[in-house]
């Protein structure tokens, strides 16, 4: 019972975090249909920004609020400059940009800060907490990661649903064509989806980072469970996809607790394979497929 | 010309080998309504296509209010003034009907990115305001009890009214309407009648439509195209008299035409219709994308 418990809560911490990835590629494929394969990269490099600033400033809370912003710039960047070229040239060339961009990103961060582990702090103490005398397998730390995914995913609830900024972003993933004659410049909207899907994707960085050590190819695994969250949820749902990743974050952590903590990327990976089969659509998927 | 008026002048296109317009001219004034007719096939889709610069004519010119519009971009029309709806009904099923009707108004919301982003509060009086508008304009085409439905709840006829409310939110200049009445009962046609007749109060109405009854009774002016070729032009009582429509509609013209086959023209959506993509009008039926 007491392993139950901690297995429990910490699948859920861990969970938030593949949220969050899953987030970021809802977002993007929800305007585009393009999957991005790069963004366990741009969250990796945005994570390195984040190191950079605290061990210039010593200060973790600045390093966040950068990485943040960097995750902003660089999902809007890279939409703007290498992402919206390949648009409406087949779903391919999208794939394949976005895998170059991931080739680019973890070769351009092992130039600048080399190929090493580097160890990232966490946000706060990673000491288990404990009610009276029973441990509860999660720390401040994973608190914190919890709260901060949901308050973020919370916040693009609001926007997606009481703003008119929101309101374009769901129009034109529903149908861009109508949405542009309706006089919405939605390529702007775009660039904002990728922007905030950067914004996801270094949130999650910055969380996972202290559990898995920063390197090019830190965010790699990360990326998959992920990415397995996102399909699990259905792609498409955002709701959906927050609970596809504490899905798949208590699944595999129970998996791990029981069964054996090395083999938790496979089991990962034989999740997705296992929701592809019986439900290609996700669990949560609110629109009948779109196939591309 | 200057005056709020659309001017298409001398417009030829072609896809491929096909002429799909064959110097086509016609001019639909402020306040007016015209008719475009013409049996299947006969270009009044390409013309409207062309007419808001989804189609780049080979030769030919387009203006509104002075301004060129061939190659205009689809986004740039609604801040000219002119709005479209589709053949279908392409609304977002996603969305409520409200919702559907703010996204029409939204080009006029005033509150940015950031504002919006940060909760700040003129993003909140901008929803509050485009939620207005839009209970406004379904008020108008009486709709304003379906605000909460999903479009996908609703019979075709009625979408079609959230569709018009969805054109007229923006206070457009100019409205282009691609089968308005198809989907409409034909006890309600009147009514749509009725509403289009005030919709030219303020706007001019560029209207395509089968259903001769509703043509007639509305149109100032009426277009007959056949075969890409305008074949007449003048008043409905001035089209109905005319030897030339009755013998393009009835296919008597005496030429190869089969009768009852539409001609070979086709009507493709423009360049470009696939979704996540640049330009290009929407196909019809975009609503299911």
């Amino acid at each position: 019972m007491q392993e139950f418990l901690e297995f429990t809560l910490g699948g859920i911490a861990v969970g938030m975090i593949y949220a969050a990835i899953a987030l970021s590629l809802v977002l993007i494929w929800r305007g585009t249909r393009v999957l991005n394969y790069s963004q366990g990269g741009m969250a990796m490099f945005t994570t390195y920004v984040a190191w950079v600033v605290i061990r210039d400033t010593g200060s973790y809370w600045a390093g966040f609020a950068v990485a943040l912003a960097a995750g902003l710039v660089l999902g809007a960047l890279l939409e703007v400059t290498v992402v919206r070229p390949t648009m409406g040239k087949g779903p391919l060339n999208s794939v394949i940009v976005t895998i170059g961009l991931l080739i680019l990103l973890e070769g351009v961060a092992g130039i600048i800060y080399g190929g090493q582990y580097r160890s990232f702090p966490p946000s706060f103490s990673i000491k288990g907490l404990k009610v009276g005398s029973v441990a509860l397998g999660i720390s401040a730390s994973d608190l914190f990661t919890a709260a901060a995914v949901l308050a973020a995913a919370l916040a693009l609830f609001l926007v997606f649903e009481y703003t008119s900024v929101g309101l374009r972003l769901r129009a034109t993933a529903f149908a861009p064509g109508v949405t542009r004659l309706l006089g919405v410049r939605i390529g702007r909207v775009l660039t904002l989806g990728w922007a905030l899907a950067g914004l996801f994707g270094a949130l999650a960085g910055v969380l996972v980072t202290p559990s898995t050590f920063l390197y090019p190819n830190s965010m790699d695994s990360i990326f998959v469970l992920g990415f397995t969250a996102a399909v699990i949820g259905g792609l498409d749902s955002p709701v959906g996809g927050v609970i596809g990743g504490v899905l798949l974050g208590v699944v595999l952590s129970y998996a791990g607790g029981y069964l054996g903590s090395n083999l938790v990327l496979v089991y990962g990976l034989a999740a997705l394979a296992l929701v592809l089969m019986i439900r290609p659509s996700g669990l949560f998927s609110s629109t009948a497929s779109r196939r591309v | 010309m200057n005056d709020g008026s659309l001017a298409i002048r001398d417009v030829t296109v072609r896809f491929g080998g096909l002429t799909a317009l064959d110097d086509v001219s016609l001019t639909a004034a402020p306040r007016k309504i015209t008719g475009i007719i013409g049996p299947n096939g006969a270009g009044k889709t390409t013309l409207l296509n062309t007419a808001c610069g989804f189609v780049r004519p080979q030769s030919g010119t387009v203006t509104f209010d002075g301004h060129p519009l061939t190659g205009t971009r689809a986004h740039r029309l609604a801040g000219l003034g002119i709005a479209r709806t589709l053949q279908g009904v392409g609304l977002f099923k996603g969305l409520t009907v409200a919702e559907n009707v703010m996204v029409g108004a939204t080009p006029s919301a005033r509150a940015g990115v950031w504002s919006a982003l940060f909760g700040l509060p003129r993003s909140d009086r901008d929803e509050r305001r485009l939620r207005e508008r839009a209970m406004q304009a379904l008020a108008e085409v009486g709709a304003a009890d379906l605000a909460d439905r999903m479009p996908d709840t609703l019979a075709y006829g009625l979408r079609k009214r959230v569709a018009l409310a969805r054109a007229l939110v923006a206070r457009p200049k100019l409205l282009l309407l691609d089968e308005p009445a198809s989907g409409f009962p034909e006890n309600e046609l009147p009514e749509l009648g009725e509403l289009i007749k005030k919709m030219a109060a303020e706007a001019g109405v560029v209207v395509i439509e089968h259903r001769m009854d509703l043509v007639m009774s509305v149109c100032d002016t009426i277009f007959v195209l056949d075969f890409g070729k305008l074949i007449a032009v003048g008043t409905p009582a001035e089209v109905q008299a005319d030897p030339a429509v009755t013998a393009a509609y009835l296919g008597a013209d005496g030429s190869e035409r089969t009768s009852g086959e539409p001609p070979p023209v086709q009507e493709p959506p423009g360049p470009g219709a696939e979704r996540a993509e640049g330009g290009g009008p929407p196909r019809p039926g975009a609503d299911h994308g």
